[in-house]
């Protein structure tokens, strides 16, 4: 039966999500994205949220939830809301917990999944982007050959959210032309965190550059053992956190240039009472209903373990021409006054850009 | 809970729906659109074996969804398919239960019948508080007299079948929208007349006429809803309201025959593709497309988008929650999604695509009406910002 209501459950904890953005986020995203950093209190009280480790098995120490794409894309898109570095920020261990959660081997989630049920935070993330410009995720320059009982890994990585300070990192490479994971521990040798990364945008988040020389991992490492991970859905559950962000973006744009709209005066009226401002609005707001729709289908299939690569690339696809455009009208709809750091609007345009190159930089 | 799961009923309607498209409606699509004002009697009869299956119109999701293969046909011979069409609709939104019995009962008879909704006037289409049409009581009557014009089925309703049409005319000009009421003029009433039948652009087997009321009188019980309107007081417009509110039923029904159409193009489009061994990489980055393949990626996250609204705003209406700005949003949305799909699609087809041997060019002519009746794209619009603004319409014109 189609059905556009989350359940209760879901319900809350897209109440609770928002009242944290509200709260916590919202407070001092500005001075973050000046400063480059996210207070440690905000981290922590995210974390006592369970947003991570709700879902890993009470075997494992977690909390024993239900793992729902769906319910993973309501949260995304509220944190985004408040602000998209803290957003990333918060949810990165899930970059690294997630994919052993569903494709690890056992030994992987015995020896990684406890580490994420701590009372306090504890990063990890994984490697994807490359710094070039046709970047591929399914054509990866970084190689993974297999030598005796180990792995060597040899490439370069960036747009490593929280590297420098990640208990692991799950890098993606490619072995004979196929994408998989390694996991490679902090302070493996052959692993070099460089200096952390300069942005447009996401300023507050810390993502870094990586090179692996020869950098070794054994065996056991490799995501999934011998049956490696289906690297595919990976990709589409991060397509769809991704696409749900820039609709919380995109949304905190709009109605920050909403109720603008309705206070600036031009010309004797409210700006917003001129279709040429209005009619900005009003598609902004149908194209981010679209959007977030367009996210539920695909995480739904993700939830139904459907094949989703199109949904979830489609949706994408939209969400990152969408988001711009919805960021750079809230630009337009604050005149000069958007361009000024005062107001946050051009922090989320510059925000909002990132989304085309960002991938596999979250998951749900 | 959110799904997006059908019920193994709703699916088997909408197979039946495809099929019927399919074997009926394609192969006589072309024919139509060449022919305009022929009578495609065979199709109609046909179609009148589709009411045990819920019929043509109704207002669920798979009568939603029926709507979007029908279309995905032919939106034109969809619209020429027996039902009470958007005069029933506004019977059904207005009208007493006494009045819809009344009214609607024909539509399960078996002799085919058609019903109309009359607003537009030469002079006024979106203004539509500024029609001249007018009602006055005579006695146990009204009599209206005034024009109507692009009367959807309006000769269908009128004059081939024992139809109605639901005529907007007002009661007392001086009270603006307050003084506007629909009234059920049924076939064969004296003084009206239909004139004028439309060459069209495209949905050329729709007929779309002019209504003339010439001192037409009928009961005065044909008054939809309250007949308490021998005072108006000018500043109750919920009778205007509630009319309106019809718009909300029917407006993601006109999103669904947009998405229809536009699937029409879209499935054609690729299915030409995978002919010539072209196929869509969905997964790759977007620098790595080709402009063929960010084009059709585009075509279909915008029927997505659209589809997604529309679904939206008919589930709403099937939990009986208010949805006047999501079916705004979905009839602006997909108005222009299917405008442009199809626009693209003869774009993407190169003489494929402009040629009449194929019919893509017609579903471009046929998708542009969903952009302009049931509200333009922009009047929508202003639905939408006036919704989100929580502006009045003297706040936001
Ligand atoms: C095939 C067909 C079938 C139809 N069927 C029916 C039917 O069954 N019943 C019926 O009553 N009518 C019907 N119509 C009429 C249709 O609803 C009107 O044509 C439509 O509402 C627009 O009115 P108009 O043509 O007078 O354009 P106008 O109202 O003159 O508008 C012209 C342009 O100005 C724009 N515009 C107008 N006002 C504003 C504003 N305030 N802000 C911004 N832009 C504005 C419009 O969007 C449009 O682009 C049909 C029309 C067609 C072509």
């Amino acid at each position: 039966m189609i059905s556009f209501s989350p359940t209760e459950e879901q319900q809350m904890i897209v109440n609770m999500v928002k009242q944290f953005a509200t709260d916590e986020m919202r407070k001092v995203y500005r001075e973050c994205d000046e400063n480059g950093e996210i207070p440690q209190k905000v981290i922590e009280t995210a974390w006592g949220l369970g947003l991570v480790s709700s879902c890993i098995p009470e075997s494992y120490g977690g909390a024993g939830g239900e793992r729902s794409v769906l319910t993973g894309v309501l949260i995304a898109e509220e944190l985004a809301w408040g602000d998209l570095s803290m957003a990333m920020h918060v949810l990165c261990p899930s970059l690294f917990v997630l994919p052993i959660l569903e494709m690890g081997t056992e030994q992987q989630k015995k020896k990684y999944l406890p580490l994420f049920c701590g009372a306090k935070f504890t990063a990890a993330t994984a490697a994807l982007v490359e710094p070039k410009f046709n970047f591929d995720p399914n054509a990866l320059s970084t190689t993974a050959s297999k030598n005796g009982d180990s792995y060597v890994l040899n490439g370069e990585k960036c747009f490593v959210p929280l590297a420098a300070e990640s208990e692991a990192i799950l890098v993606y490479a490619a072995e004979d032309g196929q994408t998989q994971g390694f996991i490679v521990d902090k302070g493996t040798p052959g692993l070099e965190i460089k200096e952390r990364e300069k942005n447009m945008g996401i300023k507050a988040l810390a993502t870094y550059e990586l090179a692996l020389k020869d950098c070794r991992v054994p065996r056991e490492n490799r995501l999934g053992g011998d049956k490696g991970c289906d690297f595919n859905r990976l990709l589409n559950c991060s397509r769809v956190a991704l696409a749900a962000m820039a609709v919380g973006v995109a949304k905190a744009s709009y109605e920050y240039a909403r109720d603008y709209a309705k206070t600036r005066v031009a010309f004797g009226e409210p700006i917003a009472s001129r279709q040429a401002i209005a009619f900005m609005l009003a598609e902004t707001a149908i194209e981010i209903d679209a959007t977030r729709l367009m996210v539920w289908e695909a995480a739904w299939m993700l939830d139904k373990k459907m094949e989703a690569t199109r949904e979830a690339s489609l949706v994408k696809f939209y969400a990152d021409d969408m988001v711009m455009t919805a960021t750079d009208r809230g630009v337009q709809i604050l005149g000069g006054h958007g361009y000024v750091r005062e107001h946050p609007v051009e922090l989320w345009f510059r925000n909002g850009r990132g989304f085309a190159t960002f991938d596999g930089m979250a998951m749900v | 809970m959110i799904d997006f799961e059908l019920s193994p009923e709703e699916k088997t309607t909408i197979e039946a729906a495809h099929k019927f498209a399919e074997e009926f409606m394609r192969p006589i699509s072309r024919y139509y659109d060449e022919h305009e004002h022929e009578e495609p009697e065979e199709f109609i009869q046909k179609s009148m074996g589709l009411r045990s299956q819920g019929g043509v119109f109704g207002l669920g999701v798979a009568a939603a969804l029926r709507v979007e293969e029908y279309c995905w046909g032919d939106a034109g011979l969809m619209l020429a398919m027996p039902g009470p069409g958007l005069g029933g609709a506004a019977v059904f939104a207005s009208g007493t239960r006494e009045q819809i019995e009344r009214f609607l009962k024909r539509y399960g008879e078996d002799k085919p019948c058609w019903g109309a909704m009359a607003m537009t006037e030469p002079h006024c289409g979106s203004d539509t508080a500024a029609i001249n049409t007018t009602a006055v009581r005579e006695d146990n009557e009204w009599v209206i007299n005034g024009e109507k014009i692009f009367v959807t089925a309006g000769k269908r309703a009128m004059e081939k079948s024992n139809g109605l049409t639901v005529v907007w005319a007002t009661v007392d000009k001086t009270a603006g929208r307050a003084g506007m009421k629909p009234f059920v003029v049924e076939a064969g009433t004296p003084g009206v007349k239909v004139e004028k039948q439309e060459k069209k652009l495209g949905i050329r087997a729709s007929d779309t006429v002019t209504l003339v009321f010439d001192n037409c009188r009928i009961p005065f019980d044909n008054i939809l809803g309250s007949p308490e309107v021998r005072k108006v007081d000018k500043t109750d417009t919920s009778g205007f309201k509630k009319a309106m509110a019809t718009f909300d039923a029917t407006r993601p029904i006109i999103a669904a025959m947009a998405i229809g159409v536009a699937r029409a193009a879209l499935d054609f489009v690729k299915e030409t593709l995978e002919k010539e061994g072209v196929k869509i990489r969905y997964g790759l980055p977007r620098q790595k497309l080709t402009a063929l393949e960010r084009d059709v990626m585009e075509m279909e996250s915008q029927y997505k988008a659209a589809k997604m609204l529309m679904l939206r705003a008919v589930w709403m209406m099937s939990q009986f929650q208010p949805n006047n700005l999501e079916s705004s949003m979905a009839k602006v949305k997909a108005g222009l999604a299917a405008t442009r799909i199809t626009q693209k699609a003869v774009e993407i087809l190169g003489p494929l695509g402009y040629s009449r041997k194929y019919l893509v060019e017609k579903w471009m002519r046929d998708a542009k009406i969903n952009d302009i009746f049931e509200g333009t794209g922009q009047i929508n619009m202003l639905v939408v910002a006036r919704r989100i603004l929580d502006f009045t319409r003297e706040q936001l014109k």
